[in-house]
């Protein structure tokens, strides 16, 4: 056969991406519920590593269930929209935070560690290449921070990556996103050296700007949504 | 069976173990062996995908070699590589998430791995599938042995540690001893598998130029 027609290059061409599409189409949704749970653990994980518990060879489900007592749905007003296991977790942030403040559904995770209530908030913002999102822990006064985790889809590695590393998360613990008025001012992440007006702040990473900036960026966006929920004591 | 391992198959299986390694000989796929390396571990589950990927990409390029039109082969040779590549990297996440997270980008960069079209081109499109799956073999190994080599080191010498278990003992640090930074960054396993060449071309005095 000739194999240098141009009907047959076409047929050939044609006929490969048919079968490979199938194949591969089989492939992930054989495989979509065992990666579906995957990714819940790891959610998990990120969680419990906000309230600084060492995972290290723990089964994070069950540190999960002792942790984690209540979840909670919020609006932008601190009302109680539901509530209950899974009801935190299961929503899609990402799809709530393209909506109207207004029509945003916010979660909190309520979790107990040694008897004290700890509230986590998620966050979810931009980096340099792509989605940086991550979990920030806050004491029970509602103002200061107890513990963060930051994860990234793709910073580059050595520079805005090492957001995820204990050096840079671990400063911002102590740290208040309120001022002295009660206000809500956030966290500025500022080159060291440099002094952010009315604020707490920690230090950027070197050769990492752009990726401190969307931390710093996220924080803003993400912490003001729960403004009314910091004021009111929030929903107990 | 004696078919099976004949002299000729003998050689393509043992020839990129030494004399015709992929890294240090034919210096292809460096980019990775650069970039993951940093731990023992991701060096590890990068290998054994690079293996099984050359070997069953051979075997199946092998397979169709008389089929494949000529004017589109490196097309069908990539578009084969992608769909393995795209399969392992699902199973990974199945089965091995906290790996593939550590791999990220690089699994999908086993496509543009020269070892894999080096390979494709050079042997699977002239030879039968056996001698393709062998050859596939012998290379993914030649090239997991390299990687394992620099990832040892690097981990063990920047990190203290092991596939993650500390291996150097807390009163080593307590004397004074640190690891060194410089491991971790991407310059040192260039740094390693240039050792690893000097080495190899002092051992083998045939493959030194004039």
């Amino acid at each position: 056969m000739d194999t240098n027609k141009n009907s047959y290059t076409l047929i050939y061409a044609a006929v490969m991406v048919i079968v490979i599409a199938l194949m591969l189409a089989f492939v992930s949704s054989a495989l979509k519920d065992k990666q579906n749970a995957n990714v819940e653990l790891d959610k998990k994980k990120q969680l419990l590593s906000s309230l600084q518990i060492n995972l290290d060879g723990q089964d994070a489900v069950a540190l999960y269930e002792k942790y984690i007592v209540k979840e909670i749905v919020i609006n932008s007003k601190a009302e109680v929209l539901s509530e209950g296991k899974g009801a935190a977790f299961k929503l899609d942030y990402i799809k709530e935070i393209a909506k109207k403040l207004e029509d945003r559904k916010l979660p909190v995770y309520i979790a107990n560690v040694d008897g004290q209530t700890k509230y986590i908030i998620a966050l979810r913002g931009a980096g340099l290449w792509g989605p940086i999102w991550g979990y920030l822990a806050l004491n029970e006064d509602k103002n200061t921070v107890f513990g963060t985790n930051f994860s990234h889809a793709s910073e580059t590695p050595g520079l805005g990556a090492n957001i995820v590393d204990a050096p840079f998360k671990n400063q911002f613990i102590g740290k208040h996103i309120l001022n002295d008025k009660q206000e809500f001012v956030s966290i500025a992440v500022m080159k060291t050296g440099n002094k952010a007006e009315g604020q707490e702040q920690i230090d950027a990473i070197a050769g990492g700007t752009i990726t401190s900036k969307g931390v710093e960026k996220m924080l803003l966006d993400c912490l003001s949504q729960y403004d009314e929920f910091y004021k009111n004591g929030g929903a107990k | 069976m004696s078919k099976l391992f004949s002299e000729k198959t003998k050689q393509v299986f043992l020839g990129p173990l030494s004399k015709n390694n992929p890294i240090t000989v034919q210096v292809l796929g460096i980019c990775s062996a650069l970039a993951v390396t940093a731990n023992l571990k991701p060096a590890l589950v990068m290998s054994l995908s690079v293996i099984i990927i050359v070997a069953f990409s051979n075997v199946i390029i092998s397979l169709l070699r008389n089929t494949i039109p000529n004017r589109i082969r490196i097309i069908v040779q990539l578009v084969v590589v992608a769909a393995l590549v795209t399969i392992v990297s699902e199973i990974l996440k199945a089965f091995a998430y906290d790996v593939s997270v550590q791999l990220s980008v690089y699994i999908g960069l086993i496509i543009t791995n020269c070892i894999l079209m080096g390979r494709l081109e050079a042997f699977a499109m002239a030879n039968k599938p056996w001698e393709s799956f062998v050859d596939g073999l012998g290379n993914g190994i030649g090239y997991a042995v390299i990687l394992i080599i620099v990832g040892f080191f690097r981990e063990l010498l920047g990190a203290g540690s092991l596939m993650g278990y500390k291996v150097i003992p807390q009163s080593f640090y307590d004397a004074g001893y640190m690891n060194n930074g410089l491991m971790m960054m991407p310059p040192m396993a260039l740094i390693l598998v240039a050792c690893i060449i000097w080495v190899h071309r002092a051992k083998n005095k045939d493959l030194q130029e004039k």
